[in-house]
């Protein structure tokens, strides 16, 4: 499905602010793995993610989704394959356009955009529904414009979008993070229905450990650019938070678990 | 008689100019660009036109001509801004002062007038017997009325919906599959290509065309653009604000014509509309900040209740 080969990435080369995000990365995802990803601040997750989507380009090695070779596509030409959701709740909508507005765009993710009608009738229906699936009553707002709505809404709707056309990968960066904790809470739980439902591939970026253990078929752990732990199934299953603890003081020499690593919900 | 007859000038003109303030309302308000080409566009549109009229060519055709290297120059900023990275307001900058220069080339010389040259006014002139500023405004009013139609269809469309969300949340615009460098050189070619119509039907208008017509349009275009919210509002539909901008260019015209009468020095007339736009960009500024400082409490600590982190 996802296969990331040797991948490196280093930021400001040459500078005094130079820094390697990603070292030799190598990750391999099964079709329909759920892969949770935890690791301090500045591990890199979010720059794999980025790397995946495409934000930056990469130094060396390759990604192929899906069988394509993604390396060097552009952003805009990947996110045919990729539905994201981003840590900042009004990153992910366009927040002077209409509820519908935003989400026929993401309907239209992928396809050639032409001269035809920008929302149809038969699109709001489907959206309508799918709003409702949400619980959030936005199914009686669709005309609003989505700046109106609340972080937690927008951050609910752009989850919604990332998965109107079906992504072959789902790219999640801490989308609860800036969430209150109910909302969070929410947001998860509709993230685990639709990642279950529709039978996705998806790579989420959590700092709450036990949402990593409790989501997911696969756990990686990530340090300075690189993966040091991968578990999966079974394995998976019996690991416990202290587990992960012992992993991450071991790879950061002794230093413990900062407090972006939560371990209470 | 005199401020009458001034006034119905001002409206024409302001008809006219107001197809340009809507090329510079969809780069400033929808792609969220601050467009500098438009003063180089707008002279380009006039002198395309100009010398097309003086060559024999229809003036119909040569409106027509005009839009098409409205888009071009739009075009050469679009790839200047997206491909080569230059900031936008300096790619428009470079655009314009490079059209000076050409469209000093294409009339040969910097000003070009058109006395007994057939114009689209003349001709209806001709056709209908209605006074010049009649026949100016009647012709401006159906140029805006099918612009606007065009603009409030094209802006629905999948393609229109993509120049919005891109001027709205450009990350959001690519992560959706929109390629929106595109997206932004198609908006500025439409909105140069709106500009140069409009010098174009200003220059047959007015039955002349000069390099120096368009200096300072952007900032007559802004002005429009903001007398048009201050009436209407910012909370309104598309096609209404489409109006607005229009409706905002005639009374722009409304009140340079009054300044004007009442004893204006027509030099002064740049300063004053640069106070002006200056003025209504800075009062809402103003009041923000004075609202924030009235809300001030010190007694009370700035969080929202909300955890999380
Ligand atoms: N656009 C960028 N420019 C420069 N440095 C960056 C950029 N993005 C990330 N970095 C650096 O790369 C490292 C990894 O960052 P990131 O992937 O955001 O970490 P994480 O998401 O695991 O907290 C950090 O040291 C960060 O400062
Ligand atoms: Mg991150």
């Amino acid at each position: 499905m996802l296969k990331i080969s040797h991948v490196s990435k280093t930021f400001n080369p040459g500078t005094v602010t130079e820094k390697q995000a990603l070292r030799d990365l190598n990750l391999h995802l099964e079709p329909e793995d759920f892969v949770t990803i935890i690791g301090g601040n500045g591990a890199g997750k979010s720059t794999m993610l980025n790397m995946i989507a495409g934000v930056y380009p990469i130094d060396c090695g390759t990604i192929y989704l899906d069988g394509v070779n993604i390396s060097r596509q552009p952003e805009y030409r990947r996110a045919s394959l990729l539905g994201r959701v981003f840590q900042d709740p009004m990153m992910g909508t366009a927040a002077g356009m209409q509820i519908e507005e935003n989400m026929a765009l993401a309907h239209r993710r992928g396809r050639r955009r032409g001269l035809k009608w920008g929302v149809t009738k038969q699109e709001k229906e489907i959206f309508h529904e799918e709003l409702k699936r949400l619980g959030l009553g936005l199914e009686e707002r669709m005309t609003a414009k989505v700046g109106l709505l609340s972080g937690g809404q927008r951050q609910a709707l752009t989850l919604l979008m990332a998965t109107l056309q079906k992504p072959k990968l789902l790219l999640l960066d801490e989308h609860t993070a800036a969430l209150d904790p109910r909302t969070a809470k929410k947001v998860l739980s509709l993230t685990e229905e639709m990642v279950t439902e529709a039978r996705l591939t998806a790579l989420m970026v959590t700092h709450n450990m036990k949402d990593a253990l409790r989501l997911g078929n696969r756990l990686i752990m990530m340090h300075d650019g690189q993966i040091i732990y991968d578990v999966r199934g079974e394995e998976k299953k019996k690991l416990k938070v202290e587990d992960l603890l012992k992993k991450f003081e071991d790879a950061s020499g002794g230093e413990f678990a900062n407090d972006r690593m939560m371990l209470s919900d | 008689m005199g401020i009458i007859l001034a006034i119905q000038g001002a409206v024409s003109q302001g008809i006219l100019w107001g197809i340009m303030a809507l090329g510079i309302y969809l780069t400033y308000r929808i792609l969220d660009v601050a467009d500098l080409t438009v003063d180089g566009s707008f002279a380009l549109g006039g002198c395309i036109c100009a010398a097309l009229v003086t060559a024999g060519v229809d003036p119909w055709l040569s409106l027509a001509a005009a839009v098409l290297a409205g888009m071009l120059a739009g075009y050469t900023t679009g790839i200047l801004h997206t491909r080569c990275e230059i900031p936008a307001i300096l790619a428009g900058i470079l655009t314009q002062i490079g059209l000076y220069s050409i469209n000093l080339r294409i009339m040969g010389r910097s000003n070009t007038p058109l006395l007994k040259l057939p114009t689209v006014f003349k001709q209806l002139i001709e056709l209908t017997g209605l006074g010049q500023s009649w026949v100016s405004m009647i012709v401006g009013m159906l140029f805006v009325a099918a612009l606007i139609a065009l603009l409030y269809w094209f802006f629905g469309t999948e393609i229109g919906s993509a120049i919005r969300a891109t001027g709205d949340n450009e990350r959001m615009a690519r992560s959706l599959g929109m390629n929106t460098n595109r997206n932004k050189v198609l908006g500025l070619a439409i909105s140069n290509g709106l500009v140069a119509l409009s010098g174009a039907l200003v220059t047959q208008s007015q039955g002349y065309a000069d390099v120096k017509q368009g200096t300072g349009a952007i900032v007559i275009g802004l002005a429009s653009i903001i007398i048009g919210e201050v009436i209407f509002g910012k909370k309104t539909s598309f096609g209404t604000k489409l109006l607005s901008v229009v409706v905002g260019s005639v009374i722009y015209r409304i009140i340079v014509a009054v300044v004007l009468q009442l004893g204006l020095n027509t030099d002064d007339l740049k300063l004053l509309t640069a106070i002006l736009v200056a003025a209504a960009l800075t009062v809402p500024v103003l009041l923000e900040k004075r609202r924030r400082s009235a809300a001030y409490d010190p007694m009370t600590d700035g969080s929202s209740g909300k955890g999380g982190n």
